[in-house]
């Protein structure tokens, strides 16, 4: 089964991960800005993660036949510091032009404070003045839906924002449908604590269809999980999803969504 | 899937989760002190196993309904239930 992987941080990961993704049927990953798991003192720190992230990763991904893919952008546990943010945005647009890159992302909230609303907006800005892709992060546990609710806010109210070419992701039972009502798409994050479980992302999947909906590990540096999308298959396929229609989720509807930026080609 | 091909599927799986709970509970209650926000968000969350859609209510029983942003961000973790409730 060949799947793609819309987000991991796969610069936190061993080469191993890559090459298990290759063998359970990974053709391409695609790898959002995100925080290090410590706050950069410097803009400079940007400068060589967006380097890491469109010069080094992919070459790291081809040795084992896969495509790598990134967003660029803030993070918003940064955001807070918001001279810091503004001088990370104006850089941003010099690395827009590598071939790797598919947009703005992953910008959203993580606490729901004013600055990162602020930061929130910029980033918005950006993606608009430049026709990028969006990709957003909603916050965790208790935050995630007043987040997704201001996100979608700032969202709708920039009338430059195409609602179908963005992503919202993280997405739960409480959160899903006011995205798709609003035209977006949803990614459901595989988690073993937080987030979804595969069997409650089939769920969502069955109450919900399976358009503008996609499945990811988002592994990272913490507990997460790198083959979870396979291992998300494998539970459809038990709960009696037709190979056909599992492919539609983990391959098509990944695939649908990033082609709409120019840089996201499978073919070498 | 059939009644029949859910519980062959999940049933052992959400009993063992269940029971997990019964004992968190239970040890809670052996320490002691239960005036904690995240409990009360818990017994909260529980009584939503009751009703229509439970996972979804049972995610808003623990979340921030709130509706404006809060001034500044003081931690970035997430603690699991909202303290102002």
């Amino acid at each position: 089964m060949r799947y793609i992987e819309p987000h991991a941080h796969m610069v936190s990961r061993i080469t191993d991960d890559y090459e298990r993704m290759a063998l359970a049927g990974c053709e391409a990953v695609c790898e959002p800005a995100f925080w290090a798991g410590f706050d950069r003192s410097a803009v400079e720190g940007f400068h060589d993660y967006f380097s890491q992230l469109t010069e080094h990763e992919p070459k790291r991904a081809a040795k084992f036949g896969l495509k790598h893919f990134c967003w660029l952008c803030i993070n918003s546990k940064e955001a807070e510091d918001v001279k810091l943010a503004e001088e990370v945005i104006a850089l941003v647009p010099k690395f827009l032009n590598r071939p790797n890159v598919l947009g703005i992302g992953e910008i959203g909230l993580n606490k729901n404070s004013k600055n990162e609303m602020r930061v929130l907006e910029m980033q918005v800005d950006l993606a608009a003045k430049f026709n990028q892709l969006i990709l957003v992060h909603t916050p965790h546990l208790e935050d995630k839906f007043k987040g997704t609710k201001l996100i979608l806010d700032v969202l709708k109210n920039d009338k430059r924002i195409k609602p179908e070419r963005v992503i919202i992701d993280h997405v739960e039972e409480h959160t899903v449908e006011m995205v798709l009502n609003a035209g977006m798409w949803a990614g459901m994050t595989l988690y073993p604590e937080t987030k979804c479980t595969p069997a409650r992302a089939i769920d969502i999947l069955e109450i919900y269809g399976n358009e503008r909906l996609w499945l990811n590990s988002a592994c990272d540096w913490g507990i997460s999980d790198p083959l979870a999308v396979p291992k998300t298959a494998l539970e459809m396929k038990r709960r009696g999803h037709l190979a056909k229609a599992i492919e539609h989720v983990v391959f098509e509807n990944p695939k649908k969504f990033l082609s709409q930026s120019l840089n996201f080609k499978l073919e070498q | 899937m059939t009644t029949q091909q859910v519980l062959d599927l999940y049933f052992l799986d959400a009993r063992h989760k269940l029971v997990e709970i019964a004992s968190f509970l239970d040890r809670v209650e052996r320490a002691g002190d239960e005036d904690d926000f995240r409990l009360k968000a818990f017994h909260e969350a529980l009584t939503k196993l009751n009703g229509k859609e439970k996972a979804k209510n049972v995610l808003l029983a623990f979340s921030d309904l709130t509706v404006k942003p809060i001034a500044k961000a003081t931690t970035k973790a997430a603690c699991g239930a909202y303290p102002d409730k």
